[in-house]
């Protein structure tokens, strides 16, 4: 299959990023440039400098709200790509609200609680619809720990057991490879859906 | 009885047990958890009743921070 051919599969499919830090502002960017048609944008921070050094940000967007400096970013790639922002903390109410049309959900969460949230309310909630959960991308090298765990319509890609913490850093590298192959799934999972 | 734990059959010396206490049982020390029985979602505040019994599938997947 062509690269044409695929961006005009893409065209008519919508991807819900929960979460616009490290894995879902590169796992976004990946889609918009094999074609997306539409990407729902949540997250509820401003861009840090201590960002920069994983998150698909520039030096001069420090203090934009992120879903802004990300819709920017992607449509500096393609301006075609449809893109709703929502800057705004997730609940399970308004992810069923902002996520309904999206056929693939990528959580790319920070925080523990809030991917125990959205899978809760995912698999409960939103049937027929995708979960791809990235979970233990903390520090760098040993890339043959991250692979990817399939339980129905959740999908989690990572490690399974490295935590963020002050000695253990996400960095680009590996936080890359977890939302790169976030991204390599949802295209995966769009082409099959007719 | 014996159960399926996380792909691997197990055998839980307590009966009857909720997925709760199997849980606690297990020592599954990670602070957030998602757990399903027989392919079905259980949430949080669900654990307490709902009791395991023999043949049951359980999953009990643990969340890891960073994003």
């Amino acid at each position: 299959m062509t690269s044409e051919a695929i961006r005009e599969r893409l065209k008519g499919k919508t991807v819900g990023i929960a979460g616009c830090g490290g894995l879902g502002s590169n796992a976004a960017v990946a889609l918009a440039r094999v074609g997306i048609g539409k990407l729902i944008l949540v997250d509820f921070d401003r861009v840090e400098a201590s960002n920069l050094n994983r998150q698909y940000y520039f030096r001069d967007q420090i203090g934009q709200p992120k879903v802004e400096a990300l819709k920017q970013n992607i449509h500096a790639i393609d301006p075609e790509i449809t893109i709703r922002t929502h800057m705004l903390r997730l609940d399970p109410e308004r992810l069923v609200e902002l996520f309904s049309g999206c056929e693939v959900i990528i959580e790319a969460f920070d925080t523990d609680c809030d991917k125990q949230m959205i899978i809760e309310t995912v698999l409960t909630d939103m049937p027929d619809r995708y979960l791809i959960s990235g979970q233990g991308l903390a520090g760098f090298g040993d890339n043959e720990s991250i692979v990817t765990r399939q339980y129905d319509r959740l999908f989690i890609i990572g490690d399974g057991l490295r935590e963020v913490s002050d000695g253990l850093p996400p960095l680009a590298p590996r936080v890359g490879v977890v939302a790169a192959m976030q991204a390599n799934l949802a295209l995966e999972l769009l082409m099959k859906n007719e | 009885m014996e159960i399926t734990l996380n792909n691997r059959k197990e055998n839980i010396e307590r009966e009857p047990i909720s997925l709760a206490e199997l849980i606690d049982y297990k020592n599954f020390s990670f602070k957030l958890l998602v757990t399903k029985v027989n392919g079905k979602l259980v949430k949080k505040e669900e654990r307490d009743e709902v009791m395991i019994r023999p043949g049951d599938e359980v999953q009990v997947l643990h969340m890891i921070s960073g994003g």
